[in-house]
């Protein structure tokens, strides 16, 4: 007995070691990403489709250009759960990773995300919070450390209202009517309200919210709910087995599936196929491309799945819409990586200096079709003032095996939007004792 | 013979009543004291004094005041989350409206808010017992989460409902709260209050007020035949507990992740709390330590193994890997000591005081 606890002590020891030797070891050649990913729990099913977009992009990066201008892109997945605590300990285990520490960091879950802005705006590392997050963090002035182009929830709400007024025949048409909010009691799901309060005031249509606690496995009482009110529409702030049985528990309750539209985190494979025919005719909206039939998929099949080759998940799965999600995510990234050793040269960058790619990033048409992501990614413009970028949002409707665009890329209405991030974000900065920074006083060159 | 107090003679009442009576303990609790308020700020990371003392630290007030309430007093409660949300949220309005006020005098004033509820939801505890009264707390835990996401009031009209610490110091530039104070003045001060909390607990329980919640929990009826006064011992159980709760929930928000939604104390954390005080021991101050080290640090170590070990392997398998195990030395914990880690270091005791030579 004595014997064996000895041992045990020593292989500990030993493996402590071993640990930090081959820590130590590393190439000195590389730019690390710290990866907060889901694989485990309620949220799962969507977050395992996500982080295997993300880091086959970045398998295909090392195997087909060998790195970013000769530095190799190294990451590590840590598990959150999607648990804000386990985050926040990731993040922490993470940020110091050799050689230069984090270079940019991408929680996929606004709950980490608000946990992390101000842990990673003093540690100078970015946050990238694509399509999700702190609405309000992009004004840039006041949140110099958080990204969250190409759009926001608060986007999001707009377009999806505007597209609802389209389908009824313009905006005057929506008064009167009911729209209903069904949302992940979280900060996530919260986030849509502000704005869609605004809406029902200046359109003249009732809004309704029903919050689901997480996970969101019970929804009976909700949907009996919305079968008493019979909104018009229903849109749904939804993640994980939430949106599922949402899905389900809709069809079980007849409402239109043509009526009810998800967000972008509430339309994906996961979501509709569980609930099998009786999704049909669910909308969702996107803010990134579905399908297969973009030249940076072919690439990562080719260079990641090709002969024999194995990646982070298998091929079929390639192509997914969290999938295509994750691959977009880690372009938009790498882009970023590639602005900013432009101007620091082609080494190990920090966390300060991906920061400065971040906010000059420009992604034109033409940039993004030489990245082969045409229609995968949307044009964004980062400035200091603006971290948002601009972009729009699209309703994809599943017909059973595919999500098809059933309308164009719809600009959310980024004069009210802007000015109620500005508002909101200088709440923030009083309460803070924050100073915006003078964006004009910021020149291109620094 | 490490543990033999023969030659240790008591000559006054105060050295007969002190909190450790043998020398040996005494020195242990030094040397506790020195490692913590010494070698640890000065050997630990940033990593280890923000994401593994902190919290251990944090959870360990929260656990002493489970303890106290249902360890000593015999009241079994689940509502632990809720009350650490009361004391989160009422920071927050605390702090936020009153900018000026020092950030230890918002604690406590937290701390009494919390109590006030606690006693609110204790009241049925008079007529109530046993599972029926952790039903009946399971009610408070649901109803503050509920309440505190219900009404925006409660986070300042944010609209995500997260509440975020501004930057508060205790004195001067020892900032506390907020991104940029320094993890080495957070984590000294998040020991000294849990050290001194702690301190009072253990007097508490030594004391008239603590003999009266063993009694009562012991056998109720008898307690009150000798006198002992129910509704006060049982709200003044639920008083205290809370304010420890409250306390602890506002180091979580404030300290530790500086910023947190209700969903962070859901029933989840009233269970870890429930747990870390079964692993611990229940009515044991020091079981509170053991219980929240147990349940905080183990997940972390087990899941930083493999990759010290040098070992790639995917996060999912590691994860669950950890929920087995983790599961696997609870149920190992509990069948070799029912009475938790506590005991087992008690048991500790004896063998080396009769060691080497043991009859």
């Amino acid at each position: 007995m004595k014997l064996q606890k000895l041992c045990c002590v020593v292989l500990g020891v030993a493996a402590f070691g071993f640990g930090m030797a081959a820590e130590n070891a590393m190439a000195q050649n590389e730019q690390f990403i710290p990866r907060l990913v889901y694989r485990t729990g309620p949220y799962a099913p969507n977050g395992i489709p996500f982080a295997d977009g993300y880091g086959d992009y970045l398998d295909m990066i090392n195997a087909r250009d060998g790195g970013v201008g000769g530095v190799k892109i190294t990451n590590e997945e840590c598990e959150t759960n999607y648990n804000n605590d386990k985050g926040v300990e990731c993040y922490e285990r993470l940020k110091n990773h050799a050689p230069t520490g984090a270079s940019l960091v991408d929680p996929l879950s606004t709950g980490i995300t608000y946990a992390l802005i101000e842990r990673a705006t003093a540690d100078k590392i970015p946050v990238v919070s694509m399509g999700y997050g702190r609405a309000d963090a992009s004004y840039g002035s006041v949140f110099p450390y958080v990204f969250t182009y190409p759009t926001t929830y608060w986007d999001g709400a707009d377009t999806i209202i505007t597209y609802i007024a389209n389908q009824e025949g313009g905006v005057d048409k929506l008064k009167g009517k009911k729209i209903a909010l069904v949302y992940h009691d979280s900060a996530y799901g919260k986030e849509p309200i502000p704005t869609l309060d605004k809406l029902s005031a200046a359109d003249g249509f009732t809004f309704l919210k029903f919050a689901v606690s997480p996970p969101g496995i019970d929804q009976k009482a909700t949907w009996l709910q919305i079968r008493q009110q019979r909104p018009d529409y229903v849109l749904m702030w939804g993640w994980g087995v939430m949106n599922s049985t949402a899905i389900k528990e809709a069809a079980a309750v007849g409402y239109p599936m043509n009526h009810f539209i998800g967000v972008w985190w509430s339309g994906a494979e996961p979501d509709v196929v569980p609930a099998g025919d009786s999704a049909k005719g669910y909308k969702a909206a996107q803010i990134t491309g579905v399908g297969r039939d973009f030249p940076v998929i072919k690439d990562i099949l080719r260079y990641v799945y090709g002969s024999g080759k194995t990646g982070h998940t298998t091929a079929d799965k390639v192509g997914e819409v969290l999938y295509n999600r994750g691959v977009a995510n880690a372009m938009y990234d790498i882009e970023a990586l590639r602005i900013a050793q432009a101007r620091y040269g082609n080494k190990p960058l920090t966390g300060e200096q991906m920061r400065w790619g971040l906010e000059h990033l420009d992604l034109t048409p033409q940039r993004i079709a030489a990245m082969g992501g045409t229609n995968l990614l949307q044009p964004v413009k980062i400035s200091c003032a603006d971290h948002e970028g601009g972009g729009s949002v699209r309703i994809t409707q599943w017909d059973g095996k595919a999500f098809h665009p059933v309308s164009d890329w719809i600009k959310p209405h980024q004069d009210m939007i802007r000015d109620m991030y500005k508002e909101s974000a200088l709440a923030y900065a009083k309460e803070k004792n924050i100073t915006p920074r003078d964006c004009s006083q910021i020149s291109e060159a620094r | 013979m490490l543990y033999r107090e023969t030659g240790q003679f008591k000559t006054s009442y105060v050295a007969d009543q002190a909190i450790f009576p043998i020398r040996q303990d005494r020195y242990l609790a030094a040397a506790a004291l020195v490692l913590a308020y010494v070698a640890v700020p000065i050997l630990g990371t940033e990593y280890w004094l923000l994401t593994i003392m902190i919290p251990f630290l944090v959870f360990t007030l929260a656990a002493i005041g489970l303890n106290i309430l249902t360890g000593y007093a015999g009241q079994l409660s689940l509502g632990t989350g809720g009350f650490m949300a009361v004391g989160a949220f009422a920071t927050y309005k605390i702090t936020t409206s009153f900018p000026g006020l020092n950030i230890v005098v918002v604690f406590v004033l937290a701390g009494i808010i919390t109590a006030l509820v606690g006693v609110m939801f204790g009241w049925p505890s008079l007529r109530i017992k046993g599972f029926y009264l952790a039903v009946a707390t399971l009610a408070s835990q649901f109803f503050l989460i509920w309440m505190f996401n219900k009404f925006p009031w409660f986070n300042n009209y944010t609209a995500s409902g997260v509440i975020s610490a501004p930057p508060r110091a205790v004195f001067g530039h020892f900032f506390v709260t907020g991104a940029e104070a320094n993890p080495v003045n957070k984590y000294l001060f998040v020991l000294t209050v849990v050290v001194v909390m702690a301190f009072i607990a253990k007097n508490l329980v030594r004391g008239r007020v603590g003999r009266s919640w063993m009694a009562m929990r012991d056998m109720d009826i008898a307690a009150e035949i000798i006198g002992i006064r129910p509704l006060q011992t049982k709200l003044l159980a639920f008083a205290i507990s809370s304010f420890y709760c409250g306390i602890s929930g506002a180091m979580w928000a404030f300290i530790y992740t500086g910023g947190v939604e209700a969903l962070a104390f859901d029933i989840d954390r009233s269970f870890q709390i429930l747990f870390m005080i079964i692993i611990g021991g229940l009515g044991s101050i020091l079981g509170s330590f053991l219980g929240a080290a147990f349940i905080v640090l183990l997940p972390i170590w087990l899941e930083n193994v493999p990759r010290l070990l040098g070992v790639n392997i995917p996060v999912n398998y590691i994860s669950n890997t950890q929920s087995m195990v983790f599961g696997a030395l609870i149920v190992f914990f509990l069948i070799v000591e029912p009475r938790g880690l506590a005991r087992l270091w008690q048991i500790g005791k004896e063998k080396l005081r009769m060691w080497p030579f043991p009859y």
